[in-house]
């Protein structure tokens, strides 16, 4: 298959994984920002073709694991109101709450449905006049332009029975709060090479150069992420920091204009709560005032929650590359993807059900 | 799950059986318990069967085989509640003869009859239920069934889907074969009859309203003819048969590994994909191995007739694209391997249940 079979070829894999191995004199810790990178890297199995002296640290770029817990109870509340279609990506829908998950209430009898891109809500909710349709906008900045252009097109088209329940959050005030931590391990960074196909890689120059990382935007086929650790620990072991882009093929450094033009006519940012790291400034985005209509938490009023994690569950250790997933002690046991405790255990992009399902525990 | 499941029931337990599938986990039926993963998985040995515990049942192949004098039958039952029940490629009737045929065929058995259990919405239009009625007949047809018996219910209007199908059918089973899900062993080879995928990405596809650039067409096909030319080629070098229905050809094999208590290497290289649906499944984070098949079959044969039953496969035209993926091996029983297209491990698990797309 074209512009796919030819990042996933072996011989050319290997050529990497000899020119890694030519290159590392020390030992190193690399943060894969996106958990789709995650995902790939464990799926194709790089994480054990690399030189031991190389740890790929697992970064907390997965957009359902930091999605607040007390947003996930409020998303079921609200779905469970008799007016409501409440819509989502699908593996949003797994993820638990503090006591169960969207997909639990809809056997129960809320009409949740899965939808691929927030417009099909709005479309929904013009088919359903006397309802009242939600969508649940989740995500980073990936996910943040069709979101901007869904409440959009609702706005032009005057759908007023649509709204957005938000919580977007952004990577570089994650980056920082990371690489300020005194705890931090991590050494060099693949940057998330969607997230920089929106915002482009300006904003992680300064972080590069304050904190003296390189930073180096990486794609998502096995080839990419060999070639963006290449690059990663070649500047390592030159001693450089610096953004770099191994992504050129969809990155530009000041990524896609009209998609920011829109995202800033719709959202403005915001302090945020990260499920499992705590609330970071300004990582997040919120609805600005003249789209305030549309903010489905003011729409329905599900009354104060509070939420209560797992004790068990290390999701904020595992979220920010302090522990791996299998040296949690209820990985596996307590928790699997069919009961899961935290959020990385279902979700696409989560560290627990990479290792789990691909059989890294063992 | 915990060794003792229904100890963890939030619930005061009466004394005599108690459920043993954990009410704190699911206290109410989810989807994904019908979704061929490990929750159905759960559900069908937690609690169906331990409930209905015999022989027959034990050897959880796909059909059971029945000994009655000197003959083997084999029994199988499956329901369809597809939905559209239109769908390119076939209906809902024709999946219903195929579907259980197939199950049938898979335990190396001529399929000769089957009964047909219609459950219809009230106000479903009478020219559909021609159409399916018409599609029933052809299919059987086609592999040489007769529908010997039947129902019909009727449920209130928004209490079905349009139209629901059960079909039950029987076959008998040749001298001299003898296929189970017990009977992989070491060295043996895995084929797999074609491009794997097709039905449930098809199905998906119009379902959801996802519009690719070229319309794609379930797989559905009755197996049995395919089935005979294997048995015809290698015998009793056939160990096990299956066809990768929901759960996909990782659930199958997963499924085998267990009863036969062996390993599976799997080539990802080898494993035959369409462009179209491979397409399908980048875009919306699938693994196609857990994606559904209706006209595919596993054959898991010996490695010395591994060549010979390929060929055979690939002279039949529901056999074209046949591939040897994997073999079976006896170091990690019980799991399933794959040599990632770059030369990676990575193991290949059962899913919870069905795939969810991605949210970026």
């Amino acid at each position: 298959m074209r512009y796919v079979d030819e990042y996933r070829a072996e011989a050319e894999a290997q050529k990497f994984v000899q020119a890694i191995k030519g290159t590392v004199t020390r030992e190193w810790n690399l943060m894969e920002v996106c958990g789709g990178q995650t995902h790939t890297l464990i799926k194709s199995g790089i994480d054990r073709m690399l030189p031991e002296l190389v740890t790929l640290v697992h970064g907390p770029g997965c957009p359902v694991c930091v999605t607040p817990l007390e947003l996930i109870d409020r998303a079921i509340a609200i779905a469970r109101r008799p007016e409501i279609i409440f819509t989502s990506f699908g593996d949003m829908l797994r993820v638990p709450g503090s006591k169960t998950d969207l997909l639990s209430a809809k056997s129960e009898g809320a009409d949740v449905r899965m939808v691929y891109s927030p417009l099909d809500s709005v479309k929904l909710a013009e088919q359903n006049p006397d309802r009242q349709v939600v969508f649940f906008a989740v995500g980073f900045e990936t996910t943040a332009p069709p979101n901007a252009m869904a409440v959009h097109a609702a706005q032009q088209q005057g759908v007023d029975n649509f709204s957005i329940l938000t919580s977007h959050v952004l990577v570089p005030p994650a980056m920082e709060t990371l690489l300020s931590s005194p705890d931090n391990q991590v050494q060099g960074f693949l940057a998330a090479g969607h997230v920089c196909a929106i915002m482009g890689y300006w904003e992680y120059e300064p972080i590069a150069e304050k904190y003296q990382v390189p930073i180096v935007v990486t794609g998502f086929e096995p080839l990419d992420l060999l070639q963006g650790i290449f690059m990663t620990l070649k500047a390592l072991e030159e001693g450089r920091w610096g953004v770099e882009n191994q992504y050129a093929r969809l990155v530009v450094r000041e990524g896609n204009q009209p998609a920011q033009k829109l995202m800033g006519q719709v959202f403005e940012t915001c302090d945020r709560k990260w499920r499992g790291i705590g609330e970071i400034p300004m990582s997040g985005y919120r609805l600005k005032d003249e789209f305030e209509h549309f903010d489905a938490e003011k729409r329905f009023d599900v009354g104060a929650i509070e939420a209560q994690e797992a004790p068990e569950c290390i999701a904020g250790e595992i979220l920010v590359g302090m522990k791996k997933p299998h040296e949690c002690t209820a990985f596996g046991t307590k928790c699997k993807p069919e009961h899961p405790l935290g959020a990385p255990m279902v979700s696409a992009e989560g560290a627990c059900a990479a290792y789990f399902q691909y059989g890294r525990g063992e | 799950m915990s060794d003792d499941p229904a100890s963890k029931s939030p619930v005061a337990m009466p004394a005599g059986p108690v459920c043993p599938i954990p009410i704190s986990d699911y206290p109410t039926v989810q989807l994904a318990h019908g979704g061929g993963g490990k929750l159905s998985q759960i559900l069908i040995e937690g609690m169906f069967a331990k409930t209905f515990d015999n022989p027959e049942l034990e050897v959880m192949h796909d059909g059971a085989v029945l000994e009655i004098g000197a003959n083997r039958l084999a029994f199988s039952t499956d329901s369809f509640v597809i939905s559209p029940y239109f769908f390119p490629g076939g209906d809902i009737g024709s999946l219903a003869v195929h579907g259980t045929v197939n199950d049938i065929a898979m335990c190396g058995a001529r399929p000769f009859a089957i009964s047909v259990g219609f459950i219809l919405e009230e106000g479903l239009p009478m020219d559909d239920l021609w159409q399916i009625v018409q599609s029933i007949q052809q299919a059987a047809d086609e592999v040489g069934v007769h529908v010997v018996t039947g129902d019909t219910k009727v449920v209130d209007k928004g209490k079905g889907d349009g139209i629901y199908i059960n079909t039950t059918g029987l076959g008998l089973i040749p001298e001299g074969i003898d296929i189970s899900p017990a009977s992989a062993g070491a060295g043996d080879r895995v084929l797999v009859s074609g491009e794997i995928a097709v039905h449930g990405i098809a199905i998906m596809s119009i379902r959801e309203g996802l519009e690719f650039e070229t319309q794609l067409e379930s797989d559905s096909a009755a197996l049995y003819p395919l089935v005979t030319r294997i048995l015809e080629t290698a015998g009793e070098a056939v160990r096990v048969l299956r066809d990768p229905t929901r759960g996909g050809v990782a659930s199958a094999l997963n499924e085998i590994a267990a009863q036969s208590k062996v390993g599976f290497r799997l080539d990802e290289q080898q494993i035959p994909l369409s462009e179209e649906v491979r397409g399908a499944c980048e875009i919306l984070g699938f693994d196609p191995l857990y994606v559904a098949n209706e006209g595919k079959c596993l054959a898991i044969v010996g490695a010395e007739k591994a060549d010979a039953v390929l060929a055979a496969m690939r002279s039949h035209p529901l056999g074209q694209r046949a591939a040897i993926i994997g073999e079976v091996v006896a170091d990690h029983p019980g799991r399933v391997y794959l040599r990632s297209q770059i030369g990676g491990m990575r193991v290949v698990d059962m899913l919870s249940g069905e795939q969810l797309p991605r949210i970026c």
